[in-house]
């Protein structure tokens, strides 16, 4: 007879078949890079084979550096202001695209398309305009920092927001007809019925979105790498320079490739501090969210 | 008290505000891509100075720039599409044949060691890729998975996460019956996912491999760590490196390849539209 167990004693006897490949990719592909990563933050090192533990001085040099700090409040700030924006515009978007308009379609369609760009092109795309018209002022992006600031904002909108209407507006479409209509009927208004009814019933989209711009703009790397490298920086009284448009990955990306290689262990420090931020952001900001869900 | 009629007209009004509100947002959109097309056709010193402007007699060069831009930089920009190509297939098809085999037995099988699996997957989806770069690099350099043919290892690691979180979300939505059916029938395993499970993972598959598509084929940072770039570029690293090797950059040419490495995109998009638009819908429940 076959059993529901014996079913899955057949099917163990393929475990190498159907979960060898993926685990051995998985574990070169991610966890001894990632394990080996993690030990090699507490290490000196210049390649992976010649590490020396020196315990937490790693961590103390990162912490110090300038820099590093100076990434974080911008990628903060970047990662704040974007988020804001993009789930403003791409809710309004969404909004009113899901009032039965014509070309709904053709709008979508259009809104999302840059999303299919990748970030390097972007890069170039947004240089290229910003420079268009800054050159009319004798300036450029990357010779002021708050231009590459609203510049790289600016491009992550362009980016971003269609991505976040289309979640939006799955959202907005599952909003139930009746509910509306009850409201309708009671006398609501346009505003009282967005307010009361709708944004608490998308409030699942509104985290996924929130979560995922979040996330986005911590981890950006390769629109800040194009768009302005970190330019224009400034030269510290110690000697030291701080490239004022760096987001933190990019600083990271710069401590282990162009700093030379006797910062390759800070380098991983802040690497891993880098993780435990965005893992620790995501994570918590979902289990925040997703508290306000269940109380309403 | 306003009619029946006052409220249509005011709400037909509403909507025809609406639609040219969105009409105008709409053309701001398009513009940059409209940007990179004119100055595609512009000589060098004029991208800069009449950025905004349609290309003058004097300012037009034709496709000078494209065939420029093909050999730019010493290296062809043919063969950097090339790789690119083979890149994404490659990954894309290991992803989609292993994850999805794996995602079965996770969810069916559910012993302790799948359940691992599982949960590192999911934990690999917070992990930037700053946090492995470095050591991921030296692991493919030491494994000889620097090449464009064993890259797709790589992707198919590194890409595992979302992959088979999403395909044991949906596996778990099929009714084990069926399964039990054809195991009385006498299939096999190995048969049973071939001919009864994967044709039933279709949407899902599609859903997978259009995001991993768009991640591979965008992708900078993996391959310029991890391949050697003096012999293998993808279109990223090649516009990357436009800038890299000179210091100054033919503005023009650049945007010829820009032009020229978007439209595969714009038209690949116009044409799974549907599927893209759904695959994100379905990729962005993750969090």
């Amino acid at each position: 007879m076959v059993t529901k167990n014996s079913v899955r004693t057949a099917t163990r006897r393929w475990s190498p078949l159907f979960l060898g490949p993926v685990v051995a990719a998985f574990i070169i592909g991610f966890v001894w890079p990632f394990l080996q990563g993690i030990y090699l933050s507490f290490c000196n090192f210049k390649t992976t084979s010649n590490a020396e533990f020196i315990g937490l001085g790693n961590y103390a040099e990162a912490f110090a550096d300038a820099s590093f700090q100076h990434s974080f409040w911008y990628t903060a700030a970047t990662a704040v202001v974007s988020l804001v924006l993009i789930n403003v515009l791409a809710f309004l978007i969404a909004y009113m695209l899901t009032q039965s308009i014509k070309g709904s379609n053709i709008f979508r369609t259009v809104f999302f398309m840059p999303n299919l760009i990748g970030g390097i092109v972007l890069g170039y795309i947004w240089s290229m305009i910003f420079d268009g018209i800054l050159a009319a002022y004798n300036t450029s992006i990357l010779l002021n920092t708050t231009y590459g600031f609203w510049g790289l904002i600016i491009l992550m909108c362009w980016q971003q927001i269609g991505y976040m209407m289309i979640i939006y507006i799955a959202g907005l479409q599952a909003v139930p007809e009746d509910m509306l209509e009850a409201a309708k009927i009671d006398g609501a208004g346009k505003w009282q019925t967005l307010i009361k009814v709708v944004i608490p019933n998308v409030m699942p989209a509104i985290t996924i979105c929130m979560f995922l711009s979040l996330t986005n703009g911590f981890k950006l790397f390769d629109p800040n790498l194009a768009l302005t490298g970190g330019l224009p920086f400034i030269i510290q009284p110690d000697g030291s320079t701080i490239n004022t448009t760096e987001m933190m990955a990019l600083n990271i990306y710069n401590t282990f490739y162009t700093a030379g290689a006797a910062s390759r262990g800070v380098a991983q420090a802040k690497a891993v501090l880098f993780f435990i931020l965005v893992a620790g952001l995501g994570l918590s900001q979902l289990a925040y969210t997703r508290k306000r869900e269940v109380q309403q | 008290m306003a009619t029946k009629e006052q409220t249509l007209a005011a709400e037909r009004r509403n909507k025809t505000i609406l639609s040219v509100v969105l009409t105008i947002v709409c053309i701001i959109y398009c513009l940059p891509v409209v940007a990179v097309l004119i100055n595609s056709f512009k000589a060098n010193t004029y991208v800069k100075t009449e950025t905004f402007a349609l290309p003058t007699e004097q300012s037009f060069v034709g496709f000078d720039n494209f065939v420029k831009g093909m050999t730019f930089g010493n290296y062809p920009f043919a063969n950097s599409v090339a790789y690119s190509v083979v890149i994404t297939v490659l990954s894309v098809a290991l992803i989609l044949i292993f994850c999805s085999m794996a995602a079965w037995y996770i969810a069916r099988v559910d012993s302790f060691f799948c359940k691992v699996v599982y949960f590192l997957c999911v934990f690999s989806m917070v992990v930037p890729f700053q946090m492995v770069m470095f050591t991921l690099s030296k692991t493919a350099d030491t494994l000889k998975l620097n090449t464009p043919w064993t890259i797709p290892i790589v992707y198919l690691g590194f890409g595992a996460g979302l992959a088979i979180f999403m395909f044991v979300g949906f596996v778990k939505s099929i009714p084990i019956e069926i399964e039990e059916a054809a195991a009385i029938d006498g299939c096999g395993p190995v048969r049973t996912f071939f001919s009864v499970v994967l044709p039933m993972l279709k949407p899902t598959l599609i859903s997978v491999g259009i995001l991993e598509i768009m991640w591979v084929w965008n992708d900078y940072l993996l391959p310029v760590l991890v391949l050697d770039i003096n012999d293998f570029r993808t279109i990223p690293i090649h516009i990357q490196y436009l800038k890299g090797s000179y210091g100054t950059v033919d503005l023009g040419a650049t945007m010829a390849l820009i032009l020229l490495s978007i439209i595969p995109v714009i038209v690949f998009y116009l044409v799974c539209q549907k599927h893209i638009i759904k695959g994100v819908a379905a990729g962005a429940v993750k969090g």
